[in-house]
Parts: structure tokens; C-alpha cells; sequence
């Protein structure tokens, strides 16, 4: 009987039928927690672009009382009504720059809620192997890089994927991405241990990862030229404020 | 060859904690070790050990999916169809896997993050495969529970000891705490030991040790 056809091809039911609907209940049961770590891994990246976070800060309400979250289309016009959080960017990056919604996050002043301090554009990419993002932080003047966290889902250990470390991303603090009115970026350049202390606008490069730090560097240009229409709308306006 | 062992064990009603099935918790600590001597799931023990906190999740993943398979796999051992054995004790171990997974996403993201791909490849870690089919296919649920344990524990001895020595000397520190930095020490770790090659290197003394204690001599 246990090896008869009919048998086996219910007993493959059954169990396929058992496990798939537990791994169901399992993963509707516990997505909200999943979602709650992925919200709170967004806020931090955020955050840690414009301070250093310690153990134990209260992300979410730090996030809640200190950060204006908007939307954005590629004219710099705010799109009313639409969240933020409710942006995949990833979605997003697949369109073409001039149809993307882009989320904006202001960071405000601890004292005066009114103050800009820091604007915090996401930015999304494509690596050696697989996807990259990440934040970057561009002070009031909305030229200068006040800091900036990136993530990569596949990069090289040790090599590629050193752009998610402190180390890297403290490179990048203080560039500019205007040169005047011109949008020039900031560029990762080949070769380590170099000195472009002077240059606002290159990044000392990261040795074995030439083509990571090629994929920021598009995913910066890319990025950057959606959000110059903005970025160009604004620095008049917010300079003056200060 | 599975039913026969099967009815052997079935004969006798022993004590879950009998001295034959404490055996089954002690053997693989030493003797029968998965890592060290049966030389299983190397894979993993070489790419989350660089500290010791991914290194003691893993190994509380591996034993809670082999030895909840093993009971499974177990109770059912006597309904499965032989021609599909695999594919059912596959299924019931990709269960486990992906559940583990999904509550380690839930509970320590962080961490689940930094073990990434490696819970996922328990399901092909060679010890969870072959303790189903070595074991759990001819004995009772008790013995298989303990057995699943004990090479659970097996592995996760050598991983904690493996993470211990290269989180120490690599990076200087114990579950994240700075040992030699709190003892006024100032200490340049060793960027050898955070390679997998560091990994393999602490094995190897590892089994040496091992050998030389147990008086273990290659058969030629």
C-alpha cells in the first residue's frame, strides 16, 4: 500500500498542503513585526547621516519629532498627499528619472521646529552585484554633504561591501555636489589612500571595489540630477531663512 | 535496512534517558563530532563565526531544525513512502528553516541580517540531512529528539569555540565586548583570523587537539 502511486502522490499533497499553510500562518503573523524592524532600519539609516546615534537613543521618536517626511516629483514641485514611508524607492528607481516619486526627509532643528538643518535625499543603485542605497545628508546650503549611509544587498565582503562602514561613508562628509550653479557630483576615485582633502568634489577610493564605488557613483549622478530641480528651487530660499 | 534497525530499537522499552541514549547527546560533543570528525557543515562554521553572537544564533537555529526535523521525521517515519523519503524529509526541514528564518527577521533583525544566506543553507547543511536519514527514519521520536540535540550541541560547541578565538584575537573583543581594551591592553587584532582562512586554520587545531586527546590513528 505505502507504495502504491495513489499513495505517494497524496501522501506529496498532504505535506506539501500542511507545510505551505503553517509558513503561511507563520509569515502573516509575524509580518508586522518584520515591517516594524524594516520602518525602524529606514529611520536609522536617515538619522545616522545627520548625527551620530548612540545605544539605545529612542529612534522613533526621535525620528517623529525631528523629521519631516514629503514626496516629490522630478520638477521639484511637493506632491501633496502622498507619505513618504508609502515610497518604495526601489519601485521607483526602475522608472525613468522624470517619473519618479522621490521621498525627501527634512531634518529640523532641535529647538526652532521651523529650521531646516539638514535635507536627506535617498538614493538607490545598482553595484558590482546586486542592488545599493542608502541616504545622504546635505546640509542647509543643500550643496555641502553633511553625511551619508549606504547598503548593498550583494556587494564583496571585505571589498565592495566596505561602503556600508563607517570608515567609507566618513569620506564623503564635507564634499559638495555644486560646483557654482553646475551639478558636478561627488566621485569615488580608483586607487586607496590618497589625499582629495582639497577636492569638494572626489572621494578617496576603496582598493578591489573600483566597480562598487563606480555603481555609487552613477547611483549619485542618477540620483542627484533627480532631485537638482529641487535642490536649485530651494538653496536661494533656505539660505535666506537662516 | 531502515525498518530493520526500526524494529530493533522498537523492541526494547527503554528510558528516554537510558545509557545508550545519553550516548546520543555525548557522542556528538566528542567523538562523533559533525564538524570536527564526521567533517559536516564546515560551510557555515567558516562564514559566521568572525564573532560569537551570529556564531551562538546559528548554532541555536541548526539545533532547533534538527532536532524538531528529527522528531517529525520521526513520528512519520513509519508513513512515508519510501520512493519520496527525501523529498518528504526536505520539505519538513525547509519548514523548519524558513519558520526559524522568519522569527529571527522578527525578533533579532540584526543579527538575521549578518547570518543573511547562511540560515537559509541549513536545509542543505549536510548534518540536518543526515541525521533524518542516519537516525530519525528507524528510531522512536525520544532517542531522535536527543539525537537532533546532541549534534545540534555538537555544532555548536565548535562554532562558539571557533568564534571565541577569532572574535579574541581578530577583533579584540567577546560578544562585542572589548576584553583587551577593558584590561588596559592595547591589542592589534589579527586580520587573519577574520578571513575564513582563519577559520579553517582554528578547525584544524581544533581536530589536532581532538585527535590527540582521543588517541584517534588514520586507518591505512
Amino acid at each position: 500500500m505505502r507504495q502504491s502511486n495513489l499513495y505517494i502522490i497524496l501522501y506529496a499533497a498532504a505535506i506539501t498542503i500542511v507545510c505551505g499553510g503553517a509558513l503561511a500562518l507563520a509569515s502573516q503573523g509575524l509580518k508586522p513585526l518584520q515591517d516594524a524592524n524594516v520602518e525602524l532600519e529606514r529611520k536609522q539609516s536617515i538619522l545616522t547621516t545627520v548625527l551620530p546615534l548612540k545605544k539605545g537613543d529612542d529612534i522613533n521618536a526621535l525620528y517623529a519629532a525631528r523629521v519631516k517626511e514629503s514626496v516629490i516629483d522630478f520638477q521639484g514641485k511637493v506632491k501633496e498627499g502622498l507619505k513618504a514611508s508609502d515610497i518604495d524607492v526601489a519601485k521607483e528607481y526602475k522608472k525613468k528619472p522624470e517619473e519618479r516619486l522621490l521621498p525627501l526627509y527634512e531634518f529640523r532643528d532641535q529647538t526652532d521646529l521651523t529650521k531646516v538643518n539638514n535635507v536627506v535625499l535617498p538614493v538607490y543603485g545598482f553595484g558590482l552585484w546586486n542592488d545599493i542605497w542608502g541616504f545622504v545628508a546635505l546640509q542647509a546650503d543643500l550643496n555641502t554633504i553633511q553625511g551619508v549611509s549606504f547598503q548593498h544587498k550583494g556587494e564583496t565582503p571585505g571589498l565592495g561591501a566596505r561602503i556600508s562602514s563607517e570608515e567609507i561613508q566618513d569620506r564623503f562628509k564635507g564634499k559638495s555636489i555644486f560646483d557654482a550653479d553646475v551639478l558636478k557630483s561627488v566621485f569615488i576615485q580608483k586607487g586607496e589612500g590618497n589625499d582629495y582633502s582639497n577636492d569638494p568634489h572626489k572621494v578617496d577610493g576603496i582598493s578591489g571595489a573600483t566597480l562598487t564605488a563606480k555603481g555609487v557613483n552613477n547611483m549619485f549622478v542618477d540620483y542627484f540630477t533627480c532631485y537638482k530641480n529641487y535642490l536649485k528651487k530651494n538653496q536661494s530660499t533656505i539660505t535666506q531663512n537662516l | 535496512m531502515s525498518t530493520e534497525i526500526a524494529e530493533v530499537v522498537e523492541k526494547k522499552s527503554e528510558p528516554l534517558f537510558s545509557k545508550k541514549n545519553k550516548k546520543l547527546i555525548t557522542n556528538p560533543l566528542d567523538i562523533d563530532n559533525p564538524i570536527t570528525v564526521q567533517v559536516l557543515g564546515v560551510c557555515s562554521a567558516l562564514a559566521v563565526t568572525t564573532q560569537m553572537m551570529p556564531a551562538l544564533v546559528m548554532a541555536i537555529a541548526l539545533l532547533v531544525v534538527t532536532a524538531s526535523s528529527n522528531v517529525i521525521i520521526s513520528l512519520l517515519r513509519n508513513t512515508i513512502p519510501s520512493r519520496i523519503r527525501i523529498i518528504v524529509q526536505l520539505a519538513i526541514v525547509s519548514l523548519w528553516v524558513i519558520m526559524v528564518d522568519q522569527l529571527l527577521k522578527a525578533y533579532v533583525y540584526e543579527v538575521w541580517k549578518q547570518l543573511s544566506v547562511f540560515v537559509g543553507l541549513i536545509i542543505t547543511n549536510c548534518i540536518v540531512m543526515g541525521r533524518l536519514e542516519a537516525f530519525a527514519m528507524g528510531n522512536k521520536p525520544g532517542p531522535s529528539l536527543l539525537d537532533g540535540l546532541g549534534n545540534g550541541f555538537g555544532y555548536g560547541l565548535i562554532l562558539l569555540l571557533v568564534g571565541f578565538f577569532r572574535e579574541l584575537f581578530g577583533g579584540g573583543s567577546i560578544f562585542g565586548f572589548k576584553v583587551f581594551e577593558a584590561l588596559g591592553i592595547n591589542y592589534t587584532g589579527n586580520g587573519l583570523l577574520l578571513l575564513p582562512a582563519g577559520a579553517c586554520i582554528i578547525v584544524g587545531i581544533i581536530i589536532w587537539v581532538q585527535r590527540s586527546i582521543n588517541g584517534f590513528r588514520e586507518a591505512h
